[in-house]
């Protein structure tokens, strides 16, 4: 890992007044305390839940990837918790963090990655393919950097449509060496549009260190190139999170500007469930290191016990309430059933799927 | 003979290959320090070193044009491709670069390069990583493409593709890289453009490839054991160039054609084989030729319908019972 830098282009410097204790800046300091708890209770559930996850993989039930978000769920949380009416998101393949975040069920989640009719995508996209247009949430994507200029689009109809809001875009450090993300970077800011990349950084692409795939380790920085703003923050604490995110936000939705902010977080997990030599090319030290002394779950509950927010009963009640949650949502998607045979070709197109009187016309699939 | 994984068998012919000539190496996300992420290239990096096998930053449009570069002054990179599906984000480098700057040129240059990785569904990853792109690269005048069905394919094909002056995708598959298959110890080559009968029947043809001719093989077996039907299994190995003689022979030997692949079925491969047949043994044919392809939609994730989705043995048998009713 990095060690977190804190910087700013000379764009965002003005607005970036040092500050330390994030619980006390405005946006954290305006939280009821029910929606701290809120907070806590999102990052503690998407632990939870990827927990039960992993243990539903190991016992099979579970194919294909997964992708756990393990370590990072401080930084869907916190940028989910500020959205707004108008703001929408979209990200990649770790996505169950931000599906659970925007309000999605366990148990739509869950029988989505068993492959069940009564998952999210009635099992045909998998753990990598969550979507929720209901709740602002694009998906879910799997093709490396291919959703970040689906994120200026979405930004881009806002603008169009005359809505106030902003769309934020999730990318891995390894998503920013891919061509799409790069040449989206210079769009947005040629035509102001109102969208905040936001590239979790956790030190790792797979295998490869941010070290060996980016000749420069400070990523946000690249938006210099285009005149476009940017900063980095740490991850780790959700109050550092939504003030840093807070700022780029406003400042799409009021001046109609991209932001790219990276922010610095870890994954505890292998890349996927199948990586696991992920100590190969890290030290158990590392991990070990994160885990004591930046886990976003204890960040969190510390602080809340710390400011009254929280008692141990009440933390441990509500962990609880996750842990029986996600365990109903396994067995749940145990219990679902798949999808029947003829779905495998619905849903591929509108018309033919809305074309209850037989209008359409020529032949739309081919097998003999 | 050794009995080796086709995994390893592919391992071995960009060994040797690598040995061989100095000019080859590897490319690819992962294939060097992590020795692959599906560990074909495993070892290769720790006995080669830095310059042979290198690792890429997730940049398959900027590796694919730099190895179409370097091959221009005589390198002759062989890319890999995590899972072919992710050559989608190199489209205009392969397709556009690769296969016209020859003829664009006037014949002044050509581009020896080999682009290598799984394409392949059955693995339960849903529709972006599922793809079998051969009836699009075939699709591409000067681009060559294979798709090894065995360990003993996938190294001789492999070999001959390094050594081919032509830009060649070799696709490979995820579910057969740990299956074993007998392959000498001595050194050998299979020929672009040089199908294989993998057993000889009598009553009809089934041509397929990639793993679907291994399928195919299995449910000639049982076809002719529980229905005693005599089938001759052509694997066409190379899908361009294209063995055209072994599947007119074969064909009007039997009088009728199945023919089996994994792509969707509209524009797939087979839908020219299928056009060649009735062209050129139109009047040999018993009966219409059948096909059998993935059930044409993007391809599903959950496990039992994708089994569906995908040619099985069953699927296969059904279709074989169609073609000669
Ligand atoms: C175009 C493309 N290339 C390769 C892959 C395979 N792949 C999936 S995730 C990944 C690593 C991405 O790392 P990063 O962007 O840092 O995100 P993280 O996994 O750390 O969240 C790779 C190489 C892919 N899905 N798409
Ligand atoms: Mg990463």
């Amino acid at each position: 890992m990095a060690t977190p830098k804190k910087k700013s282009a000379s764009t965002t410097k003005k607005a970036t007044a040092k500050i330390t204790d994030f619980a006390a800046a405005p946006i954290n300091k305006s939280l009821s305390k029910e929606e701290k708890i809120d907070l806590y209770r999102t990052i503690i559930g998407i632990r939870r839940f990827e927990e039960r996850s992993l243990r539903a993989y190991n016992q099979g039930k579970i194919g294909g990837f997964l992708h756990l978000y393990i370590g990072q769920e401080a930084v869907a949380s916190g940028i989910v918790s500020l959205m707004e009416e108008n703001d929408h998101i979209i990200t990649a393949y770790r996505d169950h963090g931000h599906a659970l975040a925007v309000g999605m069920s366990m148990n739509e989640c869950m029988a989505e990655m068993f492959g069940k009719h009564t998952g999210c995508s009635k099992g045909k996209g998998g753990s990598m393919h969550f979507f929720a247009p209901d709740k602002n949430y694009w998906g879910g994507h799997g093709i490396v950097a291919g959703q970040t200029p689906l994120g200026a689009g979405l930004a881009f109809a806002l603008k169009y449509k005359g809505l106030k809001g902003c769309a934020i875009a999730f990318l891995g450090d390894g998503a920013v060496n891919q061509g799409s993300f790069m040449e989206t970077l210079n769009l947005v800011s040629l035509w102001g549009i109102p969208v905040v990349f936001v590239i979790e950084n956790n030190g790792y692409s797979m295998g490869t260190s941010l070290k060996r795939s980016s000749a420069k380790e400070n990523l946000a920085h690249r938006a210099d190139g285009f005149d476009m703003a940017w900063e980095v923050c740490n991850g780790h604490d959700v109050f550092e999170v939504r003030e840093v995110a807070n700022r780029a936000m406003k400042r799409a939705r009021e001046e109609h500007k991209p932001f790219l902010l990276e922010i610095q977080t870890y994954r505890y997990r292998g890349h996927s469930v199948a990586d696991a030599n992920h100590e190969k090319y890290r030290t158990k030290e590392e991990i070990e290191e994160y885990k004591r002394t930046k886990d976003p779950v204890n960040v969190i509950k510390q602080q809340l016990l710390d400011d009254g927010t929280l008692t141990e009963a009440l933390a441990k009640k509500i962990d609880q309430e996750k842990k029986d949650e996600a365990e109903a949502s396994a067995k749940f998607a145990e219990e679902s059933p798949y999808a029947p045979r003829s779905e495998i070709q619905t849903d591929v197109y509108w018309e033919v799927d809305n074309d209850t009187d037989n209008k359409l016309k020529g032949t739309y699939f081919f097998n003999d | 003979m050794a009995l080796i994984t086709y995994r390893e068998a592919i391992k071995q012919a960009l060994d040797e290959e690598i040995q061989r000539d100095e000019n080859v190496c590897i490319m690819g996300e992962e294939v060097a320090q992590y020795n692959g992420a599906y560990k074909v290239t495993e070892g290769l990096w720790e006995k080669h070193g830095d310059k042979r096998v290198i690792d890429t930053p997730i940049s398959e449009a900027a590796f694919s044009g730099l190895a179409i570069g370097a091959s221009m002054l005589g390198v002759r990179p062989v890319i890999e491709m995590m899972f072919m599906s992710f050559s989608y984000v190199a489209i205009d480098q392969l397709f556009n670069n690769a296969s016209f700057c020859r003829y664009m040129s006037g014949g002044l240059m050509n581009v020896p390069i080999v682009v290598r990785g799984p394409a392949n569904g059955g693995t339960n990853v849903g529709a972006t990583h599922s793809h079998t792109p051969e009836n699009m690269v075939a699709n591409h005048p000067g681009l060559k493409v294979v798709c090894p069905s065995n360990a003993y394919d996938a190294k001789g094909l492999m070999k001959a593709a390094i050594r081919d002056n032509d830009p060649v995708f070799v696709m490979e598959n995820t579910l057969l890289y740990g299956e074993k298959w007998e392959v000498p110890e001595e050194e050998y080559i299979v020929e672009l453009g040089v199908a294989n009968i993998l057993k000889e029947g009598t009553d009809m043809t089934i041509i397929s490839h990639g793993r679907c001719a291994m399928l195919s093989l299995q449910a000639a077996k049982t076809l002719e054991e529980k229905h005693g039907i005599s089938v001759e299994v052509v694997d066409l190995r190379s899908i361009r160039p294209l063995d055209e003689e072994t599947i007119l022979n074969s064909v009007k030997k039997t009088g009728r054609a199945l023919l089996v692949e994994e792509n969707k079925p509209y524009c797939g491969v087979d839908a020219q084989i299928s056009h060649i047949i009735q062209l050129k043994a139109f009047d040999y044919l018993d009966g219409p030729i059948h096909r059998v392809s993935a059930i044409d939609a993007p391809q599903i994730y959950a496990k039992p319908l994708e089994d569906w989705q995908i040619p099985n043995e069953e699927r296969i048998i059904t279709g074989a019972l169609k073609c000669l009713s």
